[in-house]
């Protein structure tokens, strides 16, 4: 048996190596439990009621006969929900008042023994609104709307180099174009789904997120507890796309109900009442004006983006701010505006704010290149700057142009002919096209443990979220790597509060910021281990972990991935159909942790990035204020049938400003620059620019 | 079975164990399983059978239980997940599903191994599919084409397709 405290001990490290998902028998075998999945014992079933207005407010709840339906035990409204303090999530101060903000918010909650007992006695009950005139329509022109302080997470709302008026009236070349995409709905395939259960005032939850302690820190404000009263688990996640990020109102309304009742209560949104609840991407009005020598070099790029917020949260998709780092351009503004209506709050959806900004930016830079006769990929290239463009400071590590040209290379790019409506199969009309992808790499402060048991194994504890991104695997290869232990002597624990704060699995956050939590813990252990002679005692020994001075230590440069992303496209010229035989993507993403999953996540990315461009809309019902297409026959999202060849890879790229493990995160770059690419490849197949998504055979044959 | 107003006792053999249930006459095979019997390997995605997350084997076929009532199997035989294969003896095609990576978050997992499996038996069986260019042909050509359309009732948001394809072209290699 090998020994941790052996020097001389070879072994090949784990990073980077494809192993298979340490989960994989369970999910394959229906043995994961997933949040909505756990039998409690006298467990009851509730089910939400959703108003029917946009805005107003309840006149009267009636629930006489919803209770005597065989099986109710009681409805769950205003009048008799548990008071909830601010948790500064205005969608999470649920059954407070009378007021309804918007069309499907919720406004009770049946309970009953069954759940078809829960669904009935909700079609029952007599709930009379006074409705007033709503406003849901998003328009750039729209009075109300203003500039934000803030966006998304936290950059300023604009953000201004030089004279950008100046240099664009000076430009040989001038691109200045709308690009508009709409609502989009995250659809992970579990519906949220909470089993929550008091005992006394301590609170247990079995909830479907992204992060559990953010979940346990948002149950604590809300009910006003300590965190010692709160446990929040989440074993198995059915993916999230940000639908998970934060408490949702299912944890919520289940957590008041399990309190009324005295039992415990499951709530499970269905997938119709998914697009009303637990957010969507805003629909995005973005003009870009890009101006150029005539060999296009950029002298002045402007992104000016819209989106929308509701009225009890603001929420600020930070649109343009990757032009802020993207290329090297003298005159640089960006700025968003928001336009608060009586809507649901938009949320995070898989890369906010690169998916739609990279539409438009490397949408108008195709046009750019077309325009000065450049090709896209060498428009880029001469476009690369060397410190980032808005701020001076210096990347920790730019592999774009690698990403590029070895793109290029894997595609055969450099064959193509630059000219576009020359290529025709029969009744199909070809092209290929091209974008950038980028998303920043930052990392969180997280807390973990690392037990050393005293039969040679390791138990590592930390709140990390698997909702499909191989964490759970990539964090146990980091630990066994850090240990210098082979992978089955370590046993990683996650989904549960009790294991500490630690970042949510988002923003390409999440490995990044757990990874870095885990090895200080290991190292610490190590060193405990070679400081202790003799056996491991009986209880094990212990190390905890805190990454919060480390992270806030890290010095000030500017931290990205990047990637390049072809692919060909098939318009039918008749029917306006597009299809996508081949997609090619190249990414520079710091160390990969695990080349099996990480190809996964990135082809699942490229996969939604697809669906944005050609599939995705969340159409807005403005009589009745709501989304009208509320399910997966209305809401379309990629089919196998929709996905054709997927090629994936990565450069080598050693950055070591980023974490210990040298990882930039791969959960969002998939997606961002995709739907530019086949709207890049419509215009080489057709001569016709599409500048608002999705790509729909009605607009591409108007 | 007996009647009553609201309910019925009935049998159901699922996977190969008849099981007496005694149900509201609402409850669909999808909650009689997950509900009921305990069997959460079978998932609800959509409930409305868009999404195939809840595709289990009736009498050998595969059907979306969220579509099927309870009541209407009575007599008949279910296999789900659980029943295709254990950790200890996995089916083929959940052990090509892990060998291909043909998963994520998993929750679509469980509906498109059921799928797969009954999909390799239509094509055995000779049935065309939408993507079949000769559908009197008496055998089937299985190629990308086939399982692609044959796989998209079963809808994986985390964007697995490039890898189910991949395993379930194993399985029938």
């Amino acid at each position: 048996m090998t020994s941790t405290l052996d020097p001389a001990t070879t072994r090949t490290p784990l990073m980077g190596q494809g192993i298979n998902r340490i989960d994989a028998i369970a999910k394959v075998t229906g043995e994961a439990r997933y949040s909505g999945e756990y039998p409690l014992d006298g467990m009851i079933y509730g089910w939400v009621v959703q108003a029917p207005i946009a805005k107003g407010r309840i006149s009267d709840i009636r629930p006489a006969t919803t209770l005597s339906m065989p099986g109710v035990l009681a409805v769950l409204d205003y009048r008799n929900a548990p008071r909830l303090s601010d948790a500064g999530d205005g969608e999470l101060l649920l059954l407070q008042g009378d007021r309804v903000y918007y069309r499907g918010e919720a406004v009770a909650v049946v309970l009953a023994q069954s759940l078809e007992q829960a669904r009935a006695g909700a079609d029952a009950l007599d709930v009379s609104y006074l409705a007033e005139s709503h406003d849901v329509l998003f328009r750039a022109d729209h009075p109300d709307m203003y500039t934000p302080e803030l966006v998304n997470p936290n950059f300023p709302s604009a953000s201004n180099v030089g004279d950008v008026d100046a240099a664009l009236a000076a430009a040989e070349v001038v691109i200045d174009q709308v690009y508009a995409t709409p609502a989009e709905h995250n659809n992970p395939m579990e519906p949220h789904a909470t089993t929550a259960h008091w005992d006394g005032d301590t609170l247990l939850v079995f909830d479907s997120n992204q992060g559990a302690s953010s979940v346990q820190m948002s149950l604590c404000r809300l009910f006003d507890l300590p965190r010692s009263a709160v446990q929040v688990k989440s074993e198995h996640v059915g993916g999230g796309f940000g639908a998970k990020g934060s408490a949702r109102p299912p944890v919520v309304l289940a957590s008041m109900a399990a309190r009324l009742l005295g039992r415990p209560v499951r709530v499970t949104l269905t997938r119709q009442q998914m697009f009303a609840m637990v957010g969507y991407r805003t629909p995005t009005i973005q003009q870009v004006r890009l101006g150029s020598d005539r060999s296009g070099r950029l002298q002045a790029l402007d992104h000016l983006a819209y989106s929308q917020t509701s009225k009890i949260l603001e929420f600020a998709e930070q649109t343009a701010v990757l032009s802020r780092m993207m290329y090297a351009t003298p005159n640089l503004r960006t700025a968003h505006r928001l336009l608060p209506l009586d809507v649901p709050t938009p949320r995070w959806m898989r890369a906010p704010g690169e998916a739609p900004g990279s539409f438009a930016l490397e949408s108008a830079m195709d046009e750019l290149a077309q325009a000065c006769n450049v090709d896209p990929v060498e428009l880029r290239i001469r476009n690369e700057p060397d410190l980032e463009p808005d701020s001076g400071r210096p990347f920790s590590s730019r592999n774009l142009v690698a990403c590029l040209r070895e793109g290029a290379r894997r595609f055969g790019w450099d064959d193509r002919d630059r000219r576009p409506a020359i290529r025709q199969d029969g009744r199909w009309l070809m092209g290929s096209g091209m974008a950038s992808s980028t998303y920043p790499a930052r990392n969180a402060p997280s807390t973990c443990q690392v037990q050393a048991r005293s039969d040679g194994t390791f138990e590592v504890r930390i709140t990390a979220s698997d909702i499909g991104t191989g964490a759970r695997t990539a964090l146990t290869q980091i630990a066994a790597d850090a240990l210098q232990v082979e992978l089955d002597r370590v046993e990683l624990r996650i989904g549960d509060s009790d294991f500490g704060p630690a970042m949510i699995a988002g923003g390409s956050m999440g490995t990044a910021s757990w990874s870095w939590a885990v090895v200080k813990a290991c190292r610490d252990l190590l060193g405990q281990l070679d400081a202790h002679s003799g056996a491991v005692p009986a209880g094990g020994l212990l190390a905890r972990a805190d990454t919060k001075d480390d992270v806030a230590a890290q010095a000030d440069v500017t931290r990205h991935a990047f990637g390049a992303q072809f692919v060909e496209v098939a318009v039918d010229i008749r029917t306006g159909e597009v299809r996508v035989p081949r997609m090619i993507g190249v990414f520079a993403a710091g160390h990969i942790v695990n080349a099996r999953t990480a190809r996964s996540q990135l082809i699942g990315g490229m996969i939604m990035g697809l669906g944005m461009a050609l599939l995705e809309e969340s159409l807005m019902d403005l009589r009745f204020g709501d989304y009208l297409n509320h399910d997966l026959a209305g809401y379309h999202v990629a089919s196998n049938a929709d996905v054709r060849s997927i090629e994936v890879s990565w450069i080598d790229e050693q950055d070591d400003q980023t974490n210990p493990s040298g990882i930039k995160g791969i959960g969002e770059i998939g997606i961002v620059g995709t739907a530019a690419a086949i709207a890049n490849a419509v215009w080489h197949a057709t001569g016709r620019r599409q500048r608002t998504l999705p790509i729909r055979p009605d607009r591409v044959i108007s | 079975m007996t009647r009553s107003s609201l309910s019925s006792s009935f049998t159901v053999t699922v996977n190969g164990e008849p099981q007496l249930l005694d149900l509201d006459n609402r409850t669909t095979l999808l909650d009689a399983l997950r509900e009921h019997l305990d069997l959460t390997g079978a998932k609800k995605g959509c409930d409305h059978g868009q999404c195939g997350a809840c595709t289990v084997l009736l009498d050998g076929r595969r059907v979306n239980s969220c579509l099927v009532l309870a009541v209407a199997a009575q007599g008949r035989s279910v296999t789900t997940i659980e029943g295709l294969g254990t950790a200890d003896r996995l089916h083929p095609v959940q052990q090509a599903f892990i060998d291909h990576d043909g998963l994520q978050c998993g929750y679509c997992t469980p509906g498109q191994i059921c799928s797969a499996v009954s999909a390799l038996d239509e094509v055995d069986r000779g049935w065309p599919s939408a993507a079949t260019a000769d559908v009197g042909a008496e055998k089937i050509t299985l190629d990308d084409s086939e399982i692609r359309e044959r796989m998209s009732g079963n809808l994986c948001r985390c964007g697995a397709y490039v890898n189910i394809l991949a395993a379930i072209n194993a399985v029938a290699q």
